[in-house]
Parts: structure tokens; C-alpha cells; sequence
């Protein structure tokens, strides 16, 4: 094969995909071939096997999370707008794009608050708005190694959530999780250079 | 450098420097009577036993003599082995300066020891030593790690980079000396255009891979990555074609008969000679390719194929007068991609270490003879000349990168940055082969020899220590804007997960090349090149099942130390904690702060990472073990409670900690999750059915159909379905390696399809691990025919 048409025109809805996400036509050509080389079947849309399949996702301790990520509200499938929304997050912020925008319209996907929102979605898997102490102890167990000690962790856990937790309900907001991360260059850390 | 560090090999060294010092005293005290050649006192030796009967039958005889050569030799490297050792103990010492630094400090000292007891140095330096046993294992070396596809996505920059800038570092820094040598001030009448351009070719070989080690952990981009490994890579046989051009010239002719068709003569010969080095390099990698296909039942020599193979490439190329470095680079370029796939797992890792054993042996040996030849009287300190060259190197330097970088920054799809300009400049250390090239040069032609051994050991030793030393603060200065040293626990979590986070889009999103030349390549590849290079059936390899045991001994392990109590649970059911958190300390904040990043799993490299003296250790191979099979425990937990989900409810199961996915996700809705069963052969789950696996086999591009059925359909009946994955991990070894590993696992069944795409996603999920998951067909048939196959392999 490889006979893939390099045309534009056979993404279906191109424009509006553009205008939502911001990428442009060479990235969302790019990114549509690669949607359709994860898709096996050629169904045409993805799911969560053909997302399982990408190797080095399996060795991520956070491939599940980010797999899930994919697909919200618990649907079985993403389409080719889904999953290009996903990876517009992770779009480097262009200085231009700020200065130009158009105050009416919604927040660009990869705005600074946006990435961390996406960010959040990773520790809040009940989407409550929170992240619970419990939420926060399942996500560390996942990053650390087996070496450490229930206890440890646990009080680790503790600390995270005290620190950030600024009106003493014991979870961290959204705002308390942004406010925590205010120092650092989200920007910078959660952009991917390729998805220009 | 901690002092109470060097303790540790201090008892050893100072015995061996000892037994040195012995031992040369011993045999200066020899050497005085006798000649140096050893020829001869081997041939007096065996004279003196046959001619003239001992008087009497020495019990005790001291022959030093005759192994001095060998001897010294030997000790030289083991002292350079002893002294890395002791360099690897103090773990931050190799972020601080590159090793290399360290061969020449024991060089030195070696070199002293020889200088004081004045003791004649073997000569393992000479012409024909250096270009036939030292220097091709370095470039072997350099030719074999190297990752393919960023080279040649990056080709272009690469040769652009490579080529002209050596031209323009030697021409640019052998005319300015010699301008320099015109003032009569500086005494340096005497050296004539053609030396100064020799001279010029022979400093402006680097070796920038030394400095690599120092700012890995910076992660710098794979652009720039490439680019130092393709300069280090194509420099050195740039500079050798170029040297041996320059001698041929100051042979042939006196100065004033050059003539413009000399010099387009010379031109034609650098381009000719580099092609075909390439060229013989090229068949030579596919005949050893094709050898490698029928040596499946004589493994223990496909070492040997490999390794003879491109020595042999580098002296036919030599032969004919062509670049035998660069033949023995396209050799082992080309050879790997499918020697990989042909030879045994062990005869893999045997080539990967002979190799690196060999080219450390060749760097160890000639960093030690540049710091003998440091303490010596043959020396001749020009100050003009020493400085002129120094300040020339790095303006030359700084001219070519920021040129160059400019020009084909118009053409790349991702510019060079400032900030990478300025990494590509400051690692332009130089380093054995320029030494090399100097100390080769010939007195005859060169009345002024010692002069230029001189400088370019001032050269060295400057870029070396100071340049090396200093760029690893540098990168971190550059890459780092904001160096929060104060930062949070919140925030060391967040900034972890965010990069991990980062990692795994990347790998959604794959690798994106659009190089029509690369698919015309690859379909090539595939059409006719591995149909004839590529070995028939490929053999049923025990990595399966050493795969197996291994991961089997992890659980073990992991259940042995790990803890696998239920006490956890009982604490951990405490959801809402009714104590209130105590408040910390800072020192205990700053502690937890401390051991959680020590104990977090590190974040997948996809940058290359390559380190001239070392084989990457197994530590990432073992994090990645380990997510792997916590996810293999939470799927096979899932399974064994009867849920189709990892997500259900959790019904206290006890190995939660080991678990990738919670438990309490109030949305249960019904997934087509992929549940992946991990049995082994010793029946220990006996009521899981065994593992099926198949893997993408590179090689499946028949269309085969490949059914996969939907979980759904599958569940019907409620019990577990049967099919399982196996999943072979070989995460971040060099490319190569991870390709190595990936292939192994024989497809049992099915050739799970491939469509072949135009090029963008093989390479991508084979450096990641190559191998996928598929279902087997449902229910029972097809159990026993699974059953078998497994059995019978065992």
C-alpha cells in the first residue's frame, strides 16, 4: 500500500477541525495518517486496543490513564476530531496566537489552562472536580516503584494534598491544582515541538 | 572531586603502580646492557640456550624481556580499567567531566612513572599500529551504535554539517596559520602553506561524542543528538581522507609546482575516495548480511562474521587507496539492520560488547600513550604558535556551526536553535585521533614536528578538561530556564507525571518523517532486499521462554520483597483518614521531597542515548518490568474476580498496590478491553488458559486476515475469554536493541496483518517494542491447538 492520498480534502470536516484546534494543514494531514495507521481495521474511528497497541504506551505507568484520556464521558470509540482535540493540548503555544485572539471566542485548546485541565483529568478519573487524598495515593502508587512502603507513600499522599490544599476540604481543586503549579513553565513542559 | 572516594580503588592502584614501578626499575636496570631491540635479545636468548649449557639449572629466573611488550601493555590497559572503575564508583563524577579526561590523567601518571625511571615505552604507537589495529574497532564502534533513522532523516544536515565544516575547520585554521607563520616576528618561516594546512586537517578533527555522557541527562533534543553523533561519525574519516590528500601533495611535489589542476585533482580524489569507501563498505555490509542468513546452526561464529566482515571492508578500501573508515562505517551502517534480525540473541550481545570492549581498548591505549608522550623532553613550546592555534580552533569553529546551522536552517522543517548552535560549538573537543594524526606525521616532512605534537596537545588537553568540564554546567544553564531548586512536592509529582504524560502522546502521535526518498527506500527494503538478506524461518529462539522466566522470577521477586500484605489494604480502607495530618518540618519536607524523586519511575527516554564507553545498564529495563507486569496483575486480578473490567468494583483484592488502574471508577460502563492473561508453562494459574502470542512480524506483509473479536461477543458466556497477549518489552536499549528483542517472539497462529504503511509506523512502534497483542479466536477449539504449540516449545 502507501498509496494514501495526500490530499487535505479527505479529512471530513477539515475547516471546522482547524478552527477548534488551531493545527495546521501539514500537522493535520500528518496526524491523520498517523489515525488512520494506529486505526487496524479501518474502521474509522479508534479504539482502546488500537490505542493499547502503541508499545511504549504499555511501558508508561501512565498508559492506561492516557489511553482513557482519549475517550471521555466512557465512550468506546474516538474519531478522528476526538482525537485530534486530545493532541491539541498539546500544541506549542504561539505568542502570536494570544495577541490575535478574539476575546469572544472560547479559550484555544492549548491554552495554559486547558493543558492543565487535561493535566487534571489524569488524577480526577471520577470527575467529581476534585482529586481526593485517595485519587492522589493511586496516582502516586503508579509512578513510584515497587520498592516503596505503603506508609511512605501514604504519608507522601498526605503531604501533597495538605499543600496544595488551601480550604481544608481535604482534595485539591481544579483552581487549588493550578494555583500549586503556578511556578511552573506548563507551557514548555506540555507542549509537543512536532505539533506545530 | 571527593578525596575519601578514591579510596576505594586507591589500595589496588597504588599496588599496581607498584609492581609497575618494580618492574620497570627491573628492566631499566636489563635494558642498560642490552640493545633495545627485542628481536635481538630474543634471538641472543634462544642462541645463548641452544650454543652455551647453563652451568648450573636456575631454579629462579627473571625474563622480563621477553613479555615486556605485552606486559606493559596489559598493564596500561588494566590500569586505565581500574582507574574507570574507581571513576563509576563516585556516581557524579561522569556528569562532570567526560572519561576521557580521566585515560589521560592516568596517561600522564603513567608517563611520569616512565619519565622518572627512565624507562623506554613500548611502541604501540607507530603508523601502521594506529591505522590497522587501533583505529578501525573506534570507528567500528561509532558506525554500529548508531541509530539509523534519525541518521538519515537528518542525513542532509548531517553531511552538510560534517563535510564541509571539517573543510572549512582545516583550510579556515591552516590559512590563518599560515598567515600567522608569514609574520616574521614568530620565527615560523619555515613552515610552508602545505604543512599549515596539514596541520589544519589534523586539529580539526573532532570528537564530540567524549562530551556526550556529560549532558545526557539534559536530554537534549534527537536533532542535535544527531548531529554531534553524525559529525563525531564522518569527521574522522574526513580528516584521514583529507590528511593522506595532504601528505600525498607535500610528497609529490615542492611548493611552488602546485598547479591549479593539482588542486582540482585533489578535489576529484577527496570525493572519489570518500564514495567509494562508501560504496565497498555497502557490499561488504550485504555480503556479511547474506553470510548471516545460513549461520543459524553455528552461531558461535557470527561474531566472528560480523567483526571479520568490516575489518575486512576497511583493508580492502585501504588497498585501493580509498577511506577504509568510512567504508567500515557504511559497513556496519549497513550491516546491522539485518545481521540483527539473523543472529542469535547471545551472538547479539556478544557483538555489542566485543565491540565496545574493542574500541575502549584502542581509546584506552592511545589516551594513555598521549599522556606518556605528554612528560617527556621532546617537546618544543612555541608560545605564538600554541596560542595562535588555540584561538584559531575556536574561531574556525564558531565561524563554520553558525554559517552552516544558518544555511540549513532555511531548509529544515525544525531550525537549530541559538541555544543548540551554541551546544554543536562547544562541543568541538578534540581527541585521540587528532593526537593520532599528529604524532604520525612525518619527521622528514616535517622539520618541525615536535612543534606541532605540541600544540596539538595543548589543543587537546585546553578542550578536553576545560571545554569538557564546563559544558555540562552549560547545557543545564541553557535548558533550563528556571532552575527551581525549592520546588514542592505537589510540584516534583506534577512535573513527573507531566512528563510522563508528555512521553506518552508523543508515542500516540509516533514519529513523523516525510522523506519520499526513505518510503521509496523502505519499499525496496521490503520487496527484495529482505527477502534475500533475512533468514527463512527464523529460528525458535528460547527468548520466549527466557522471557517468561524472567518475568516470572520478577513476580517473585517482587512478591518476596515487595510486600504483598493485606495489612496494606486495611490501611488503605481507611479512606477518610480521621487523624490530622501532622505538620512537617521542612527538613522532612525537603527529605520526602528527596526520596520521591529517587523512588519515581523515570521517564521514557526517546531521545537517543549513547555513551562511548559503556552499555547502557539494565536499569529502565527493569522499571519498565515492572509497569508491565503491575498491568498484567491488574487485567489478571480483573479476570479473576469475573469482571470484564479493571474498574469494577474492587472486592478487596490484595495485590492493589501492583494494580495500574484503581478500582473505585464509578463508571462502569462496558469496554472492549483487551485482557491480557499471562500464564506459564509450570501451570501456576492453571485456570487461566495459556498465553497465545503473536507479534507484528516485520516480516508479515502478506495480507493476511487477522481476526479480531470485540470483547463483547465474547462475553456472552461470562467466562474469562481465552486469549492473552504476550508482550515483549525491550524499551529504551539503542534502537537497535530494542529491534533485536522485538522480533524474537515467533507468531504462533496468525501473521498478524500489516498493512504496509508509507513509512511512518513501523520504525516507530519497533523502537518502542515491536510486538502486538491479538486475540485468538473464541472459545474452546482453539484452546487445545494453543495448548500445544506452547507445550510442545517448551
Amino acid at each position: 500500500m502507501g498509496s494514501r492520498s495526500s490530499h487535505a480534502a479527505r479529512i471530513p470536516d477539515v475547516d471546522s477541525i482547524r478552527r477548534e484546534t488551531g493545527f495546521s494543514q501539514a500537522s493535520l494531514l500528518r496526524l491523520y495518517h498517523r489515525f488512520q495507521a494506529l486505526d487496524r481495521n479501518e474502521k474509522g474511528y479508534l479504539s482502546r486496543m488500537d490505542l493499547q497497541q502503541i508499545g511504549a504506551l504499555a511501558v508508561n505507568p501512565l498508559g492506561d490513564r492516557i489511553i482513557e484520556s482519549f475517550f471521555p464521558d466512557g465512550s468506546m470509540r474516538v474519531d478522528f476530531p476526538g482525537f485530534v482535540r486530545v493532541l491539541a493540548h498539546f500544541r506549542p503555544v504561539d505568542d502570536e496566537d494570544e495577541g490575535n485572539r478574539d476575546p469572544k471566542e472560547p479559550e484555544p485548546l492549548n491554552s495554559r489552562m486547558n493543558k492543565l485541565r487535561f493535566a487534571f483529568q489524569l488524577y480526577d478519573l471520577d470527575r467529581d472536580g476534585k482529586i481526593s487524598r485517595l485519587e492522589m495515593l493511586q496516582v502516586l502508587r503508579l509512578m513510584v516503584g515497587v520498592q516503596v512502603t505503603e506508609e511512605q507513600l501514604e504519608s507522601i499522599a498526605d503531604r501533597t494534598v495538605q499543600e496544595a490544599d488551601e480550604d481544608g476540604d481535604g482534595a485539591v481543586s481544579f483552581l487549588e491544582f493550578a494555583k500549586s503549579l503556578e511556578k511552573m513553565n506548563i507551557e514548555q513542559k506540555m507542549s509537543i515541538r512536532i505539533l506545530k | 572531586m571527593g578525596f575519601q572516594r578514591l579510596v576505594p580503588f586507591g589500595p589496588w592502584n597504588w599496588l599496581l603502580l607498584l609492581v609497575a614501578l618494580k618492574c620497570s626499575a627491573a628492566s631499566s636496570d636489563l635494558n642498560e646492557s642490552t640493545n633495545s631491540s627485542t628481536r635481538h635479545e630474543l634471538n641472543a636468548r634462544f642462541a645463548a640456550a641452544s650454543s652455551e649449557p647453563a652451568m648450573t639449572v636456575s631454579v629462579f629466573a627473571l625474563d622480563y624481556d621477553y613479555v615486556q611488550i605485552p606486559y606493559e601493555v596489559t598493564l596500561w590497559i588494566l590500569l586505565a580499567s581500574l582507574a574507570k572503575i574507581g571513576f563509576h564508583l563516585y556516581h557524579r563524577l561522569p556528569g562532570l567531566m567526560p572519561e576521557s579526561c580521566l585515560l589521560i590523567i592516568v596517561g600522564v601518571l603513567v608517563g611520569a612513572i616512565i619519565f622518572g625511571t627512565d624507562h623506554k615505552s613500548p611502541p604501540v604507537m607507530d603508523s601502521s599500529i594506529y591505522f590497522l589495529y587501533l583505529l578501525p574497532p573506534m570507528v567500528l564502534e561509532g558506525g554500529y551504535f548508531m541509530p539509523t533513522r534519525p541518521f538519515f532523516e537528518n542525513i542532509g544536515s548531517i553531511l552538510w554539517w560534517a563535510g564541509l565544516g571539517a573543510l572549512i575547520n582545516a583550510f579556515g585554521i591552516g590559512l590563518s596559520l599560515y598567515l600567522v607563520c608569514q609574520v616574521e616576528a614568530f620565527g615560523l618561516g619555515d613552515v610552508n602553506l602545505l604543512q599549515n594546512l596539514l596541520f589544519g586537517s589534523l586539529i580539526s578533527s573532532v570528537d564530540p561524542v567524549a562530551v556526550l555522557a556529560v549532558f545526557e541527562e539534559a536530554r537534549v533534543n534527537e536533532q542535535l543528538y544527531m548531529m554531534i553523533f553524525g559529525e563525531a561519525l564522518l569527521n574522522d574519516g574526513i580528516s584521514v581522507v583529507l590528511y593522506n590528500i595532504l601528505i600525498a601533495f607535500t610528497k609529490m611535489h615542492k611548493f611552488e609546482d602546485i598547479e591549479p589542476v593539482d588542486i582540482l585533482a585533489g578535489c576529484a580524489r577527496f570525493i572519489f575516495v570518500g564514495l567509494g569507501g562508501v560504496f565497498f563498505g555497502v557490499i561488504f555490509g550485504f555480503i556479511s548480511a547474506f553470510i548471516t542468513r545460513f549461520t543459524q546452526n553455528i552461531s558461535a561464529i557470527e561474531p566472528l562474521i560480523v567483526f571479520m566482515f568490516s575489518y575486512l571492508s576497511y583493508l580492502v578500501a585501504e588497498t585501493l587507496y580509498l577511506s577504509g573508515i568510512l567504508a567500515i562505517t557504511a559497513c556496519a551502517v549497513t550491516m546491522k539492520k539485518y545481521v540483527e534480525e539473523n543472529v542469535s540473541q547471545t551472538s547479539y550481545t556478544t557483538i555489542k560488547y566485543f565491540m565496545k570492549m574493542l574500541s575502549s581498548v584502542s581509546e584506552t591505549l592511545i589516551f594513555i600513550f598521549m599522556g606518556v608522550s605528554t612528560v617527556g623532553k621532546n617537546h618544543e613550546w612555541h608560545w605564538a604558535f600554541i596560542c595562535f592555534t588555540l584561538a584559531f580552533c575556536q574561531i574556525w569553529r564558531a565561524i563554520s556551526v553558525f554559517t552552516l546551522f544558518y544555511v540549513s536552517n532555511q531548509f529544515r522543517t525544525f531550525p537549530f536553535s541559538i541555544k543548540d548552535q551554541c551546544i554543536i560549538f562547544y562541543s568541538g573537543v578534540r581527541g585521540a585521533g587528532s593526537f593520532s594524526l599528529a604524532f604520525l606525521l612525518p619527521l622528514s616532512l616535517f622539520p618541525r614536528k615536535k612543534m606541532f605534537v605540541t600544540a596539538t596537545l595543548v589543543v587537546i588537553y585546553f578542550t578536553l578538561f576545560i571545554q569538557g568540564i564546563t559544558i555540562g554546567p552549560l547545557v543545564r544553564y541553557l535548558d533550563v530556564r528556571k532552575t527551581n531548586k525549592k520546588e514542592s512536592i505537589n510540584e516534583e509529582l506534577h512535573t513527573r507525571l507531566m512528563d510522563h504524560l508528555k512521553a506518552g502522546i508523543e508515542d500516540v502521535c509516533g514519529q513523523w518523517s516525510h522523506n519520499q526518498v526513505r518510503d521509496k527506500f523502505k519499499k525496496f527494503d521490503h520487496r527484495y532486499l529482505r527477502k534475500i538478506l533475512i533468514r527463512k524461518n527464523l529460528p525458535k529462539s528460547s527468548i520466549v521462554s527466557l522471557y517468561k522466566k524472567l518475568e516470572m522470577k520478577q513476580a517473585i521477586e517482587m512478591v518476596e520483597t515487595g510486600v504483598l500484605s493485606s495489612t496494606a489494604l486495611s490501611v488503605l480502607h481507611q479512606a477518610q483518614r480521621t487523624q490530622e495530618s501532622k505538620r512537617l518540618s521542612p527538613e522532612d519536607v525537603e527529605s520526602m521531597r528527596d526520596f520521591l524523586t529517587r523512588n519515581m519511575y523515570q521517564v521514557r527516554q526517546r531521545t537517543l542515548s549513547y555513551n562511548k564507553y559503556n552499555l547502557k545498564p539494565q536499569t529502565s529495563e527493569k522499571q519498565a518490568k515492572e509497569i508491565l507486569i503491575r498491568r498484567q496483575n491488574t487485567l489478571r486480578e480483573s479476570m479473576r474476580k469475573g469482571h470484564s473490567l479493571p474498574w469494577g468494583t474492587p472486592a478487596g483484592t490484595k495485590n492493589i498496590r501492583y494494580l495500574s488502574f484503581p478500582y473505585s471508577n464509578p463508571q462502569p460502563t462496558r469496554r472492549e478491553v483487551r485482557v491480557a492473561e499471562f500464564t506459564d508453562n509450570e501451570g501456576s494459574d492453571s485456570e487461566l488458559p495459556p498465553v497465545t502470542f503473536s507479534t507484528r512480524s516485520r516480516r508479515g506483509w502478506r495480507k493476511e486476515t487477522r481476526d479480531t473479536i470485540p470483547m463483547k461477543s465474547l462475553h456472552r458466556g461470562g467466562k474469562p475469554p481465552n486469549f492473552g497477549y504476550q508482550r515483549n518489552m525491550s524499551p529504551e536499549e539503542p534502537v537497535g536493541g530494542s529491534r533485536r528483542a522485538v522480533c524474537r517472539p515467533k507468531p504462533l497462529f496468525h501473521v498478524v496483518d500489516e498493512e504496509y504503511e508509507s513509512g511512518e509506523e513501523s520504525e516507530e512502534e519497533a523502537p518502542a517494542t515491536g510486538s502486538r497483542w491479538s486475540s485468538e479466536h473464541g472459545p474452546s477449539r482453539d484452546h487445545h491447538r494453543s495448548h500445544s504449540p506452547l507445550l510442545r516449545r517448551k
